[in-house]
């Protein structure tokens, strides 16, 4: 028989160097993958694990992203924290966590969710982004047109 | 002091901002019919994507008291219809206009436009969002013909949809008002608009109401609103300002509506000392003079 330890090992593998996104909440890994531009057709080494025991979140599951040889940058760590408000980031080096973060929830954000207006500039041919300051966690007001966003942020990602 | 460049919605304004418009307002008063030279050789583009009559004329005309002059665009003569970007387009008049009047039918058209344009943007009315001169001209007509402080206002109509109703409500709580908000079922203002209110009181039924305000703002329902035009019928028989519904109010209540109304208020009203829409609409040259004013001219 294989001892948990071990099994938590196989489950989680270390990664060399890139950046480990631990916390999220449960359900969101892959809404976290879109906000990083991680698709299908990226050539990136990444591994996704959800629903693992958390004592720190609520309902007691998290999930956790690691994406190899890509160190994220703050403009992407923070724009986690939307979807993912307890998120916390680890750049790994050599298999050592050089550097841990918190994500901070940023005051304006551009070109990560669209706006639930469909009549708003911002989803017309005109030449700009789509762009939400930031209220609150969860709740984002249109700059252009000042519709709110306060519930499943996640479907209206770019 | 005035520091806005453009005036794209009230959010931008602080009540300083509204008072010292107000006050340049009365200032224009004598002049918004004799008129001023205020703004000689200078030249407003009026860029009206959608149909509008009050907005598009009072501001013509407020400019042309001014001594300034105005060049017109409607969408059908555009190049938009060439494909042209509104960006573009608001590029391009920048350089042969002082300055902007927009009314564009998507929300936010005026804020993108402010973000671009060389020269200051004013907000005719985007979508089913702001309308900030309309805004200013209805604070105008209650300072001027009731009361700013220690205000009982009720709103009436289509508080779902109306853009007027949102951006007023805002601009009153900025004064204190205690304010009422009438309105059937379906229409009734957005919560996320009336929880940033401090005093409000909701109800579906005007009689409860009108006799303890000083202001009653009436809104058009609109017919296609309503999936069941029986429904419509009777919610707008149940919202009609008439003669017998204006019994018992208050002896200094003023009526205001934006305009154009239907039938939501009946033409015998209009004969009656309470009746002020049509001030209301004359109001909107001095507000609009001021506010050209301050934008081209500096506010001093």
């Amino acid at each position: 028989m294989i001892p948990d330890k071990d099994k938590e090992e196989l489950r989680v593998r270390s990664i060399r160097n890139g950046s480990v996104i631990d916390h999220i909440t449960a359900g969101n890994a892959l809404n976290v993958l879109r906000i990083l531009g991680i698709t299908g057709i990226s050539t990136a080494i990444v591994s996704v694990v959800m629903n693992v025991p958390s004592k720190r979140l609520a309902f007691g599951r998290k999930d956790i992203v690691k994406i190899e040889d890509r160190e994220l940058v703050p403009a992407e760590v923070d724009k986690i924290a939307l979807i993912a408000p307890q998120a916390t980031i680890n750049i790994i080096r050599d298999y050592e966590v050089v550097q841990k973060k918190l994500v901070v929830l940023p005051d304006l954000i551009t070109h990560v969710v669209r706006c639930p207006n469909l009549n708003c500039i911002s989803n017309s041919a005109e030449p700009i982004y789509s762009k939400f300051r930031v209220l609150d966690s969860f709740v984002l007001r249109c700059s252009y047109c000042e519709s709110i966003i306060d519930s499943d942020i996640a479907t209206y990602l770019i | 002091m005035f520091k806005q460049k453009h005036i794209v919605s009230m959010r931008d304004l602080t009540r300083d901002d509204v008072d010292f418009v107000l006050d340049y307002a009365e200032k224009m008063m004598p002049c918004a019919k004799a008129g001023v030279r205020l703004l000689q050789s200078r030249i407003l583009a009026l860029l009206f994507f959608e149909p509008s009559t009050r907005t598009q004329l009072s501001f013509d005309s407020a400019m042309k008291r001014l001594g300034g002059s105005t060049l017109s665009l409607t969408s059908e003569e555009s190049s938009v219809l060439k494909g042209e970007t509104l960006a573009d387009t608001i590029k391009v008049v920048g350089e042969y206009a002082d300055a902007i009047v927009l009314r564009h039918p998507r929300e936010g058209a005026a804020r993108m436009a402010s973000e671009i344009s060389s020269v200051p943007i004013i907000n005719g009315g985007d979508g089913a969002g702001h309308h900030p001169t309309q805004t200013l001209l209805d604070l105008f007509t209650i300072k001027k013909e009731s009361h700013l402080h220690d205000l009982d206002i009720a709103l009436l109509g289509d508080l779902r949809y109306g853009r007027t109703a949102h951006s007023l409500v805002y601009a009153l709580n900025m004064y204190d008002a205690n304010i009422t908000l009438v309105a059937p079922e379906g229409l009734q203002m957005p919560k996320h608009i009336v929880s940033t209110l401090d005093s409000v009181r909701l109800t579906e039924d005007i009689d409860e109401v009108i006799r303890d305000v000083d202001v009653l703002y009436v809104t058009r329902i609109q017919k296609e609103r309503f999936p069941d035009p029986n429904e419509y019928l009777r919610v707008a028989k149940s919202y009609r300002i008439t003669l017998p519904v204006l019994e018992g109010v208050r002896d200094n209540l003023i009526i205001m509506h934006p305009l154009p109304r239907v039938d939501e208020i009946a033409q015998e009203v209009d004969q009656t000392k309470y009746a002020k829409y049509f001030k209301q609409a004359f109001y909107g040259i001095p507000v609009r003079m001021a506010l050209l004013a301050i934008l081209l001219n500096g506010a001093t």
